[in-house]
């Protein structure tokens, strides 16, 4: 309903560019996920015409909490600044460690996403999802999981979530951390860890590189980019599991600025530049906007206190 | 092969090299901006040419940095990255001596052996280096970094063994500061914001190298405060008994260099530690005193080896499609936003682009010398300066350089505090370079540490298990024993007679 309106309204703003000027804050550094997007977006937006001068400024620190910290404090001058975010932000909410909280800011829209899976060598034991789990079923803790993310992070919220849905207790996943997705892919290969939980994104290469296989999907349907790889869902686990990638405004905005940056980054989902940046990453189109993105990173802040009350990482 | 070669000599990618090196030589002189910096701030030039071209130009920006990262390393004492710290050991004595310009030669012409010898292990064996990057494993990595620890006392000098290995552990606990790499949660950060990715390396060589090397001057040196600045920098031109007494070193520094920088994660900087301390354990016993305090030896074996290492992250970058280092994770973004994904896919179905690469990396080279060595007179002038000028200067783009990084005031005070410590340790005779060593490697030293007892349920039996960990144990002993029994045996022979 409400994104009906947004289109309507977008139709009626015609071709001239919606925003006058964007600023976009990224708190990782230059190259890494949040970097990428935020400039493949920003330069969406510009080519198409939607915003005339965007901007960017990277301000990394704190696994992005430097970034949240520098929107909230300099709010008031912040109307046309939009932040880049993913769901490690819903996942530093929840601990206690870091005081900030996604509701601090003001979410506007996710753009794209990455699904959580399982990944094994291409000459693994295991030539299917119902063969590992059935290994895993035996004795938890038989095979060893790399990931891209530190404990209680990403990649260990994707195997947490798996092993809750085989009935195990997620605190025997043997789940070892390395510090970034090439880096767990290269433990994979090199034989130190039997398996590795991470999203496809992480993977994909390696598998058509004929190195690596993705035994299942953690999304509601198969995806493109691998029509032969089921879901966990039509192997009978219902495992979803999310890194979406969107964009939040500083807080206390004004109500009509908010729509303005929800018009422009639901037009931008149709230009063409978007649509290109999406093929050449190989992005999946995952888009909430507005209350329904609230809403939806209210049931993800919910599944990850669950999966981290059951690691010990929170308590009650 | 032939046909990359071609393409890198085409006149559009000829400009490309040059340009890319030249924009890489500048911005990895500035003290405060490395190669992973210098290759972002490149990246948007590129989005108009084809891959080759961008790549190309990305990869001269990458080894022109690393190879002008040393000049400030050797003139001021300030490295503007990790991997040149150890240029600085004896570089900055010869700057000081009135030799600035043999050493920045020394280092130019080390660099280019080293980027030379590396673009050539690229070419013959890259795909046989593959299986090298993927059959390391952490415990291996732990041990590794044990044995570059262990140079800590090829680094403090005669005589003050203790003192450096206590400043390596001084290091190594300010590196527990952040968050724990394997469970995420901060420690000893005192619920700061600040303090949650713990100390940069950046601020830690800036305040303890450059800055405390300006007070500790201005603080000695009252007497001879107006003294006349150095004019002489010596001679650009090696003779033939000192090219061929470097011949070996270089030619060992960058096969163990390039070896080191296959490997994803140790990288330049363990390299050219490793170089260091390999070349001032083989050197001949009247030589090894040279070490620390202007060796020329101890100039060429860390900028052969970090450059080598540079062309050697490549291998699983270009054979694997995986980032061994921050720098070649930008670049593994900036080929994959050109529609290009590195693997073992793109020597099959982008052959021209692989081989370009590495066609250019000769080039790269050749053009680096080319570019530097004219450039050396000017940038000795530097030392010409009047110390009043010249040490407000070094001040200034000391505290910039950290400042332009973090954007964060509270760094200048954390700057501030560590050089009054540094200099205190450095009047009371402590060594400083151990203390950056145990930070550098303390980091990756527990991280594959925990992730081993990890892997291990616990258990130590990671030490031996594995033939190649087993290798690097051993090697680990003897370097450890070896300077033990000389020092207990040398006493006695004194005495007994010989």
């Amino acid at each position: 309903m409400r994104s009906t309106a947004v289109v309507l309204l977008a139709l009626v703003a015609g071709p001239a560019a919606a925003l006058e000027s964007l600023h976009l804050l990224i708190p990782g550094g230059a190259g890494g996920g949040w970097d990428i997007t935020a400039r493949a977006a920003g330069r969406a937006l510009m080519v198409s015409g939607l915003v005339s001068q965007v901007s960017f400024e990277n301000r990394s620190g704190a696994g992005g909490g430097k970034g949240v910290a520098y929107l909230q404090e300099a709010a008031a001058q912040s109307a046309d600044v939009l932040m880049v975010s993913s769901t490690p932000i819903v996942v530093r909410s929840l601990k206690p460690a870091f005081q900030q909280n996604w509701r601090q800011l003001t979410p506007i829209a996710s753009l794209i996403g990455d699904y959580g899976a399982v990944v094994v060598r291409s000459d693994s034991p295991f030539a299917d999802f119902p063969a590992l789990a059935a290994a895993l079923r035996g004795s938890p803790r038989s095979i060893k999981f790399a990931g891209g993310s530190n404990r209680g992070d990403l990649d260990h919220l994707i195997l947490a979530r798996i092993f809750e849905a085989l009935d195990l207790d997620p605190a025997d996943a043997r789940y070892v951390p390395y510090g970034a997705g090439g880096q767990a892919t290269l433990a994979l290969l090199s034989g130190e860890v039997g398996a590795m939980s991470a999203t496809v994104g992480d993977a994909i290469a390696h598998v058509r590189g004929g190195r690596a296989q993705i035994l299942a999907v953690a999304a509601p349907q198969r995806l493109d980019a691998l029509p032969d790889v089921p879901t966990f869902r039509e192997l009978g686990w219902p495992v979803e599991f999310l890194n979406w990638r969107g964009f939040f405004a500083a807080p206390g905005i004004a109500e009509e600025r908010r729509d303005a940056f929800a018009v422009v980054l639901n037009q931008l989902r149709g230009t063409d530049a978007w649509r290109q940046a999406r093929t050449r990453y190989g992005w999946t189109e995952v888009y909430h906007e507005g209350a329904a993105f609230s809403a939806f990173l209210e049931a993800q802040e919910h599944l990850m206190r669950r999966l981290l009350l059951r690691l010990g990482f929170v308590s009650e | 092969m032939l046909d990359g070669l071609l393409t890198a000599l085409t006149p559009l990618n000829l400009l490309m090299v040059v340009s890319g090196c030249l924009a890489g030589t500048f911005i990895g002189m500035l003290p405060g901006l490395g190669p992973a910096t210098a290759v972002a701030l490149m990246i948007p030039v590129t989005y108009a040419l084809d891959p080759a071209s961008a790549l190309i130009m990305l990869a001269g920006v990458y080894y022109g940095s690393v190879f002008g990262g040393s000049t400030s390393s050797i003139l001021i004492n300030a490295p503007g990255c990790a991997s040149t710290l150890a240029t600085t050991f004896d570089g900055y004595p010869l700057a000081r001596s009135g030799r600035a310009g043999t050493a920045l030669a020394v280092a130019a012409y080390a660099s280019f052996t080293g980027g030379t010898v590396g673009a050539l292990a690229l070419l013959v064996a890259a795909p046989a280096l593959a299986g090298l990057a993927q059959g390391f494993q952490s415990p291996d990595y732990f041990m590794l970094m044990v044995v570059a620890l262990i140079g800590v006392s090829a680094l403090a000098g005669a005589g003050r063994v203790l003192a450096g290995y206590a400043m390596a552990v001084l290091g190594m606990m300010l590196a527990t500061v952040g968050t724990d790499a394997i469970s995420g949660l901060p420690r000893l950060t005192f619920g700061r914001l600040d303090l949650i990715d713990g100390f940069s390396f950046l601020l830690l060589a800036m305040a303890t190298f450059a800055l405390a090397e300006v007070i500790v001057s201005v603080l000695q040196g009252q007497d001879q405060a107006q003294a006349e600045p150095t004019r002489d920098i010596g001679s650009l031109r090696l003779s033939g008994a000192q090219a061929s007494d470097l011949a070996a070193p270089v030619a060992r520094s960058s096969i163990l260099g390039f070896l080191v920088g296959v490997l994803p994660g140790a990288g330049a900087t363990i390299a050219s530690f490793l170089a260091y301390g390999t070349e001032r354990n083989l050197a001949p016993a009247e030589r090894k005193a040279e070490f620390g305090s202007g060796s020329l030896r101890g100039v060429a074996a860390p900028e052969a080896a970090n450059n080598a290492a540079s062309t050697g992250s490549f291998v699983p970058l270009l054979t694997l499609g995986i980032p061994g280092s921050g720098t070649t994770a930008i670049l593994l973004g900036a080929l994959i936003a050109h529609g290009l994904q590195p693997g073992p896919r793109l020597f099959v179905e982008h052959p021209e682009v692989f081989w370009s690469v590495i066609a250019s990396m000769y080039i790269g080279n050749l053009v680096l010398l080319f570019i530097n060595l004219p450039l050396i007179p000017y940038l000795a002038r530097a030392l010409r300066l009047q110390r009043r000028v010249l040490f407000p200067l070094v001040v200034l783009f000391s505290l910039l350089g950290v400042y332009l990084v973090s954007f964060n005031p509270v760094d200048m005070i954390i700057m501030a505090a560590v050089t009054a410590a540094a200099v205190v340790l450095r009047l009371a005779g402590f060594p400083l370079a151990p203390l950056l060593l145990g930070f550098i490697v303390g980091g990756y030293l527990e991280e594959n540490l925990q992730r081993s007892l990890l892997l291990y349920d616990g258990g130590w039996h990671f030490l031996w298990t594995r033939p190649s960990t087993a290798v690097l144990s051993v090697l680990a002993l003897i370097l450890f024993a070896v300077p033990l029994v000389r020092a207990v045996s040398a006493p006695l022979k004194d005495r007994f007679g010989r």
